[in-house]
């Protein structure tokens, strides 16, 4: 099966006391479970669900004055926050947090890349297990998002929409009988919905046919995009997928096809290559992973765009039972903490002057 | 790039600019928005470009701009960020934003799926509305004016307009798909 097969079927065309700005501890941010690897890991890092909500009677984010703004931070704080929020909730006033601990919460996809930079009052509740969180004043009043590793958006998408659900008791949502669930942005109205999956290709860019997939997306209405979501290039073996459509077909629709048909096509697209890959020469795809886990155990200087191109490789290698000595939850772990502000948080290191950090951090990692 | 008329997704083709309470507002409209807002007086020798300047005076401004009562949003605004202001803008920009919203979306215009429990009512009543609809336009084609009159009637009894419902016609497909309960 090939993606340009596959384009052919595609769709028609608070609970707690505010914090204001304590420091963030990465050891109470623990998500991956080492004891079971996810559903479909080999190919997919994670999947993600987000809801777009906006109340009634306030002006959009990017209309409303900081007062407002104000109010309706206060107003989502005072609401209960059910589901995956029960065990604990965190809030974080992003305005009042350092820099540094704003792009730890951006690192660990709890909030996005404009979030980090706006000025105007705004928030995050984070559940305890961080699966869940709810932005509040991003570019809508209210961005829920679900996240987990693996491809799991059925199981996400019911703890979604039980927890838009309850947020409705306490929160009257802007709703249009023709449009759906009013956005800011006129292009995400009616489910108001993003589902999206982390892709990983690294089969698929060896055989040069990321191309192809690319344009498989484009035709199935998919947006591509990078390790780190909107605005950022695909980088290096990592794809995010998500659905552009948004009015029209009901939530579950649209995640019913996207789980079940639209990303394991992906997914069997990159198993074959991988296949292709071994039985074709084993040989050079073992010394390919090695010498990336050779460069990882003994380098002294590791750039972040080095390290995330190298741990694929290892990536490659573990779940492909290629490479047993790396565990694929090791690996997974450290995608995540080679990025700057992870590694400044662990190691001291300045942000931005952190080749020398990197790499020891790495060696010790996999030693 | 063609600038887009304000009221829809025509090319604009008149560009005026306005000052109303000493604040500058630009226009862009296609010859039949700008017609309606009275920036072309039609002629005998077909619809005539009058320059704003004569206009001054004769035509109230705020005529000319359509700004959202709530957020105060202009659809030149909305255009530009890309973002409209406050949910009501979708009510008051109704057909420009459907028309761009039907575009990005690849042809769909009706929401199908969830809806919070407060709208139960608003979301019964428009497929109700586009069930009438879809009848009175059976009973005109079929030349069943008594009929059609009744239903007529119903719609304007639902609080909407006949012609609102002619609007609402093309929906009837997504309802048909069992989108609206
Ligand atoms: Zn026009
Ligand atoms: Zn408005």
């Amino acid at each position: 099966m090939t993606p340009s097969e596959s384009g052919s079927t595609g769709g028609g065309p608070a609970n707690s006391t505010p914090s204001s700005g304590a420091p963030l501890h990465t050891s109470r941010l623990v998500r991956i479970d080492d004891t079971q690897p996810p559903p479909d890991a080999d190919c997919v890092l994670s999947s993600r669900i987000r809801l777009a909500r906006n109340l009634l009677g306030f002006h959009f984010v990017n209309k409303a004055s900081p007062p407002m703004l104000a109010d309706v931070v206060h107003r989502v704080q005072s609401a209960r926050l059910g589901g995956p929020f029960t065990g604990g909730v965190r809030w974080v006033n992003v305005q009042a947090t350092a820099a540094g601990d704003r792009l730890l919460l951006f690192e660990r996809n709890l909030i996005s890349r404009p979030f980090v930079e706006a000025q105007h009052p705004r928030g995050v509740a984070i559940s305890s297990d961080e699966t869940a969180s709810v932005m509040v004043n991003e570019e809508d009043h209210l961005r829920l998002q679900m996240l987990a590793p693996g491809l799991q958006l059925v199981p996400l998408a019911e703890r979604m929409f039980a927890l838009d659900a309850e947020l409705e008791h306490a929160l009257e949502f802007a709703f249009h009988p023709r449009f759906g669930y009013l956005t800011a942005c006129p292009t995400n109205v009616g489910t108001g919905m993003r589902i999206s999956a982390m892709l990983h290709l690294p089969a698929l860019r060896l055989l040069e046919e990321l191309d192809k997939v690319q344009r498989a997306a484009k035709d199935l209405h998919l947006a591509v995009r990078g390790f780190h979501g909107e605005g950022t290039d695909a980088l290096g073996d990592f794809f995010q997928v998500s659905n552009q459509v948004t009015l029209g077909r009901s939530e579950h629709d649209i995640v019913e096809e996207f789980s079940s048909v639209i990303v394991p096509r992906f997914i069997a697209y990159e198993r074959a290559a991988r296949k292709a890959l071994l039985e074709r020469d084993a040989a050079s795809l073992d010394d390919r992973i090695y010498r990336a886990l050779g460069i990882l155990r003994t380098c002294r200087l590791l750039t972040l765009d080095e390290a995330i191109k190298f741990l694929s490789r290892l990536r490659l290698g573990a779940s492909t039972g290629r490479l047993t000595e790396v565990p694929l939850a090791l690996i997974d772990r450290l995608l995540l903490e080679v990025q700057p502000a992870h590694l400044s948080r662990a190691t001291g290191c300045e942000l931005g002057e952190d080749r020398a950090a990197r790499a020891e951090f790495v060696r010790r990692s996999l030693r | 790039m063609q600038r887009l008329c304000d009221c829809c997704s025509n090319p604009a083709t008149v560009h005026e600019t306005l000052v109303e309470n000493g604040v500058k507002t630009e226009v862009h409209l296609c010859a039949e928005h700008a017609v309606e807002r009275g920036l072309i007086v039609p002629g005998p020798h077909g619809p005539a470009l009058v320059v704003a300047k004569l206009l001054q005076g004769q035509v109230p401004a705020r005529r000319a701009v359509k700004t959202c009562p709530t957020c105060g949003s202009s659809m030149q605004a909305i255009r530009e960020a890309g973002l409209a202001g406050c949910p009501l803008c979708y009510r008051h920009f109704d057909e420009e934003l459907g028309a761009l919203i039907t575009r990005a979306q690849g042809g769909a215009s009706v929401h199908v799926g969830r809806h919070p429990a407060h709208a139960a009512e608003l979301v019964d009543r428009a497929a109700l509305r586009n069930k009438l609809a879809r009848e009175l336009r059976e009973a005109v084609s079929r030349e069943e004016y008594e009929r059609a009159a009744k239903i007529r009637d119903r719609l304007q009894a639902l609080g909407g307009q006949a012609s609102d419902a002619f609007a609402e016609i093309d929906t009837s497909a997504a309802e048909e798909g069992g989108a609206l309960p």
